[in-house]
This record gives structure tokens, C-alpha cells and sequence, in this order.
């Protein structure tokens, strides 16, 4: 099939609901209106309104009584309608979900996948273009994916709907329907903690995902330099070996993420490879990313999202080491 | 125009008045002998109380919230649940855990600060012990979003404090639950004091039973030092969970600290705990027991003395508990990370854990 990452998401969605009947999707306008960016569009009328729940507007409750289902033999899959939202249950899902397994010893589990939408760049409302994968990596018991394209979207998804964990599944919107890819129609998984080369090359490595990676993609075949370009996918667990495995090769490491430059993914990738690769390398390590100020506006977007100029340069530097 | 377009009220419970006397016409249905159990589980969950306060105070024990003058709720809940229901505790209802069979080694591993004690929650059909306040409640509304779920003949029964009443995760719960029509039963466990803050600070509703209302669902007021009035109330709102849930503010009085870490003689003056002695959750079972010749005082020795030895079997098999850190890495998913894996090795490798 051909489709956007909204159809990816949705056919994994139905898909993975027609294989487990355990699945049960809730959140705000979820139902009838298919959610706001129209992702369970028409799963209300496949699987009935027990399957598909229109919740009451309140997200510690979305995420608190989704671990609760989790717990007791379901697997929800709650809609946060925004990521900027989130942080109403924030408390939820690190305070339980991340610690329910371990709080018991591996003797209770919270399947669950917790779906939002993440990241700028369609002129939204203030709130509604955050980018907070590094905080609910953190700690730690908490999975974080988030795809860059349709394929990598439909096959995460459905292996973190076959995971016994509470999974944080980002869905950038900017992607949602920026292009079309020809996907498989049947059900395929693409793996949990396995970074991906979107490119091959010799003389940088450039790590990236989410609404960063079309960009850097583009970057790097406009310039015509040769560079590894990786796309995490999962953020955490962090797939250090094929970063490190990368550096060392390149021995030019260029971090380019949208979220914020401070305490970030970018960061910790940074420690990794200072930690683990120092003396492989040529060029110190840059990262390319967002200020570090709360998302602007959308009048002011254009200002604070990395662009391809931001990069381009950033590649130029690293390289003329 | 001007109309009245809602009007509530709350009722009030109490079965058993602090002498020992029954309102026969409230009296729930059962043997005699089954308040004789219930009594021996309150004298049981006292006994538990009053050692793991003294391992506490030795340092054998973590930081404990004790259950002194909240018997009766505990009990009257735990009696009233049969065995398929989940309980679903905050962090003070050690009677319950132990009215549902959980091994007392395990309590006692657990207060000593291994979540390895939390193993066997599972199989007493429970949720383990949670501490912020509050927050356990979403978990037991979506609990009993299961059971109707997959038509189960079961209810969720969850606890909360009287403080605990005025966080988001309560109304949020009880709104949830009552939208859905789940079978959930919120236990609200008001024992007049969150810390040092006194119910009347907390809200300025009248009763914590009237929350019921605003989420359009049953709430009741019981006396919550009355075994039997909290059996009846509990027992009434599980057959009427098909329905959907119910809010039941049990009235106690939490006899001791908060937990270990604070002390109450500084912001509660001893002229209020007073009056709550001569309602003391366990004197008027045992005065009513008593009176009808199934009770003494050589008895209640003799329960007393089986029990402790119970309590000191299971604190010595919990003493000889060897922890293993290792679980703190392999238990946090359903698979190990290689990051997870080499964090877990380097302390291992460099023996940085003795």
C-alpha cells in the first residue's frame, strides 16, 4: 500500500487490533472524530465504541487507568492529544508505568503504548509542538520510539504492541502526511532498540531521527558529502553500538536533534561517544538542535527550529577539522 | 425562570456503637463466627502494627505508616471482598494484605525496604503498596474497566486517605469510573489527618463522601471504626457495582504518627486523641463478643501469644533475606538492554557491590 505515516499508524493500528483482542485504544476524540490528526480515523466503526473509548478530558487518568487495564490482562493504547499535555500525567507514566515491573520484581507488567503526537513545524498553538523524548528517557522503564518515515512507523508499532512493556510511541507531526511510501499490507515488525542507516558513508557520522531525519537526509545529498547517516528510532533503549560502531569508522561525530541543545539526546549520545570512542576521533563532537528555550510561538518556529542551513554548516565545520 | 435542578444528600452508617451495641435492623446476614474472625484479624493487624513500629524504631525496619485506630475499616473492607475482587492499597493498609493471605515474611522483606516483598502481591489478587498520593486510584478505575471489560464477576476496591481526597487523581478516578459505570469501590479511609494537616484544611465540603455527587455516583458516610458498619456499606456497594461504583468515607482516627518520620505531639494537641480511645475499633467487637460468651479475656491472651509467634517466625525467616541487586537491572523490562547489561556487568566485574 501506498500510504502517509497517518496510514501506517492507523492500518498498524487495525491490524494489531484484529490479531489481539486485547487492544483497546482510549483517549480524547479518539472515536467518532478519529483524533485530531484523524489517526484511529474509522476504528470506532471496525471495532465498537469498547474498543475504541472516548475518554473524559483528563490525562492522568488516561495514562493512570490504561496502566491499571494494563495490569489486569488488557493492552491499552492511550492517545495523549498532544505532547505538550502530556505533562498532566506525567506523573503516571514515571512514577508507574516505568516502575511497576521492577517495583514488583517482574511479577506484573504494563503493556501498554502510549501514543502522542511530537514536534513542530505545521504552525500550531503554543503547547503543541514539543519535542520531550528526553524526559521520559530519563530514568529509565520506559521505552521511547519515535519513527522518521510510513515503514518504520507501521512496524514499530506493531512490535511495541507485541512487547510486554509500556512503550511511548512519538509521532512526529510534521511527518504525519509530508510523503507517501510504498509499505507492506500485511503485518512486519521493525525492531525495538535497533538504530537505522538511512546512508552510508566514510567520513562523518550524522545521528538523527524524528522530524530531523528528512532533513539531514536532504542536507547530505544536496552537499554530496559522505557520511553515515543513522536514525535512532528508539531512543531508549539507546542502540550505542551501531552509533559507536559508526564513530569509530567515520571518526566524525554530528548529533542533529529538533528537541532543545541542553541535558538532551544529543548529550547523552555526546557522553557515549567521549566515553567510549574518544580517541577514534578526528573532529570533536557537534550536535545541532533546537535552543535551549521553551518552544516559541508559531510566529517565531522559523527561528528556533534547526534548518537545513543550521546543518549544512555544522557539517561544513565538523568536516573542516 | 429559577428552578432546583439538583439536590443530594449523604447518609450516615454505623451498625455497632462504641459500647458494643447493634442496630439489629442494619445487622448484615452472618454467623457470629464470622465476627470472631474479623475480631481476630483486627487484634492481628494491631499486633503486626505494634512489631513493625518496634523494628522500625530498632532500625530493622524502613520509614512505616501504622494503622493503629484503623482496624475496622481495614478488616471491614478485607471481610466484605471476596477473592476474585482487586485491592488496590495507598500505603497504610497492612490489614488488608494480611486479612488476604499475603506471607508474613514478605511484609516484613518489604518494609525493609526490598521490593522483593512485593513478589507475592499478585497472587493476593492485590496492587502493591503505592506512595504518592492519590495516584493509585487511576489504576484501580482501569482495573474495573477490565472486569466490565470481559464481563467479570468482580469489583476493584481501592483505598485513599482523607488528604488524598484533594488530588486531581481522585476526582479524575472517581469522574472516570462513573462515566464508565465501572464496578470500582473507593474506600476513602478518613483518618482526620494528612501528616500534620487536619481534615479541615483539606476541604471545605462538609462530608468527603459528597465528592460522590459531582461525579453523579453513589457516596456514603460510615462509621469507620465500626467493623460492621464498613462490612455492610462495602458489601452493599459490590452488589450494586453492576451498576457502577461507589465512594465510601469511612470516619476513623489515626491513633499514632503518620509514619515513622514524624511526631504527632507537635501539631496535634493530646486533648483530641483522647476521646477516640473510648471508640476504639477493636474494644467494642470484644465488649459485644463478650457479652455473648464468645470471647474472653483468656482468650484473647491466647490469640495474642499465637499470633506474636507468627509475627517473630516470620520477622526471623525475613532477617536471614539476602538481597540481590542484580534484580534492580533484570526486572525494569521484559528484556535487558546491552547498555542495561554493561552497567549491570562493570559493577559486578569490579565488585563494586561487596
Amino acid at each position: 500500500m501506498k500510504t502517509n505515516m497517518v496510514g501506517a499508524i492507523n492500518n498498524a493500528l487495525e491490524l494489531s487490533m484484529k490479531e489481539n483482542d486485547k487492544i483497546v485504544l482510549l483517549g480524547e476524540d479518539v472515536g467518532k472524530d478519529g483524533g485530531v490528526f484523524r489517526v484511529t480515523e474509522g476504528l470506532v466503526d471496525k471495532f465498537g465504541s469498547e474498543r475504541v473509548v472516548d475518554t473524559p478530558l483528563a490525562e492522568s487518568s488516561i495514562i493512570g487507568a490504561s496502566i491499571g487495564m494494563a495490569l489486569s490482562g488488557l493492552h491499552p493504547v492511550p492517545e495523549i492529544q498532544f505532547a505538550g499535555f502530556m505533562l498532566l500525567s506525567v506523573s503516571q507514566l514515571l512514577n508507574h508505568a516505568a516502575r511497576y515491573r521492577t517495583r514488583t520484581r517482574s511479577t506484573m507488567s504494563v503493556p501498554m503504548v502510549v501514543r502522542t503526537p511530537v514536534s513542530g513545524g505545521i504552525k500550531t498553538l503554543e503547547h503543541h509542538s514539543d519535542s520531550p523524548e528526553a524526559l521520559y528517557s530519563h530514568i529509565g522503564g520506559i521505552i521511547v520510539v519515535e519513527p522518521s518515515n510510513p515503514y518504520d512507523a507501521k512496524g514499530l508499532l506493531i512490535k511495541a504492541l507485541r512487547m510486554d512493556d509500556p512503550v511511548l510511541f512519538l509521532e512526529p507531526t510534521k511527518l504525519y502526511r509530508l510523503f507517501k511510501q510504498d509499505i507492506p499490507d500485511e503485518m512486519y515488525e521493525v525492531p525495538i532498540g535497533k538504530a537505522n542507516y538511512m546512508r552510508h558513508g566514510n567520513d562523518l557520522t550524522i545521528v538523527t531521527y524524528g522530524t530531523m531525519a528528512p532533513v539531514v537526509q536532504e542536507v547530505v545529498e544536496k552537499k554530496n558529502v559522505s557520511a553515515d547517516v543513522i536514525d535512532l528510532r528508539t531512543i531508549n533503549p539507546l542502540d550505542e553500538q551501531t552509533i559507536l560502531e559508526s564513530v569509530k569508522r567515520t571518526g566524525r561525530a554530528l548529533i542533529v536533534h529538533e528537541a532543545e541543545l541542553s541535558f538532551g539526546v544529543g548529550a547523552e549520545i555526546s557522553a557515549r561517544i567521549a566515553e567510549k570512542a574518544m580517541f577514534e576521533l578526528s573532529a570533536p563532537i557537534m550536535r545541532v538542535a533546537s535552543p535551549s528555550l521553551p518552544y516559541p510561538f508559531p510566529g517565531y518556529e522559523d527561528y528556533y527550529v534547526p534548518n537545513a542551513k543550521k546543518i549544512s554548516t555544522a557539517i561544513d565545520k565538523i568536516l573542516s577539522v | 425562570m429559577k428552578k432546583q435542578v439538583y439536590s443530594g444528600a449523604i447518609d450516615y452508617l454505623q451498625v455497632m456503637d462504641e459500647n458494643g451495641n447493634v442496630d439489629m435492623q442494619l445487622m448484615p446476614d452472618m454467623p457470629d463466627s464470622k465476627i470472631v474472625d474479623m475480631y481476630k484479624y483486627m487484634l492481628f493487624a494491631r499486633n503486626l502494627d505494634a512489631k513493625t513500629l518496634s523494628l522500625q524504631r530498632q532500625g530493622r525496619a524502613a520509614t512505616y505508616a501504622p494503622l493503629i485506630g484503623e482496624e475496622a475499616t481495614q478488616i471491614g473492607v478485607a471481610s466484605a471482598m471476596r477473592k476474585d475482587d482487586i485491592f488496590v492499597p495507598s500505603f497504610r493498609q497492612h490489614g488488608i494484605y494480611l486479612a488476604r493471605g499475603q506471607p508474613l515474611e514478605d511484609y516484613f522483606i518489604y518494609w525493609k525496604g526490598y521490593e522483593d516483598g512485593a513478589k507475592s502481591t499478585k497472587q493476593m489478587n492485590a496492587l502493591p503498596v503505592c506512595v504518592p498520593v492519590g495516584t493509585q486510584l487511576p489504576h484501580g478505575a482501569g482495573v474495573a474497566f477490565t472486569q466490565k471489560h470481559f464481563k467479570k464477576d468482580a469489583v476493584t476496591i481501592a483505598f485513599v486517605g482523607d488528604g488524598g481526597t484533594s488530588e486531581g487523581d481522585f476526582y479524575e478516578s472517581i469522574n472516570f469510573a462513573g462515566v464508565n459505570k465501572l464496578p470500582f469501590i473507593i474506600i476513602i479511609e478518613n483518618n482526620q489527618w494528612a501528616i500534620s494537616v487536619p481534615r479541615s484544611r483539606q476541604t471545605a465540603a462538609q462530608t468527603l463522601a459528597q465528592k460522590a455527587i459531582a461525579a453523579g455516583i453513589r457516596g456514603v458516610q460510615v462509621d469507620g471504626n465500626d467493623v460492621l458498619a464498613v462490612y455492610k456499606a462495602v458489601s452493599d456497594a459490590i452488589v450494586a457495582a453492576k451498576d457502577g461504583p461507589t465512594v465510601i468515607e469511612c470516619l476513623t482516627y489515626r491513633m499514632s504518627m503518620h509514619t515513622t518520620a514524624d511526631d504527632p505531639t507537635k501539631y496535634r494537641p493530646d486533648s483530641e486523641v483522647e476521646p477516640w480511645k473510648d471508640k476504639d475499633p477493636l474494644k467494642r467487637v470484644n465488649m459485644y463478643l463478650t457479652a455473648k460468651g464468645l470471647w474472653s479475656s483468656q482468650l484473647e491472651q491466647d490469640t495474642t501469644a499465637q499470633q506474636q509467634k507468627q509475627i517473630d517466625g516470620a520477622v526471623d525467616k525475613a532477617e536471614q533475606f539476602k538481597p540481590d541487586p542484580k534484580g534492580m537491572f533484570e526486572t525494569l523490562y521484559s528484556f535487558m538492554p546491552d547498555t542495561l547489561k554493561d552497567e549491570e556487568r562493570s559493577a559486578v566485574e569490579n565488585n563494586f557491590w561487596m
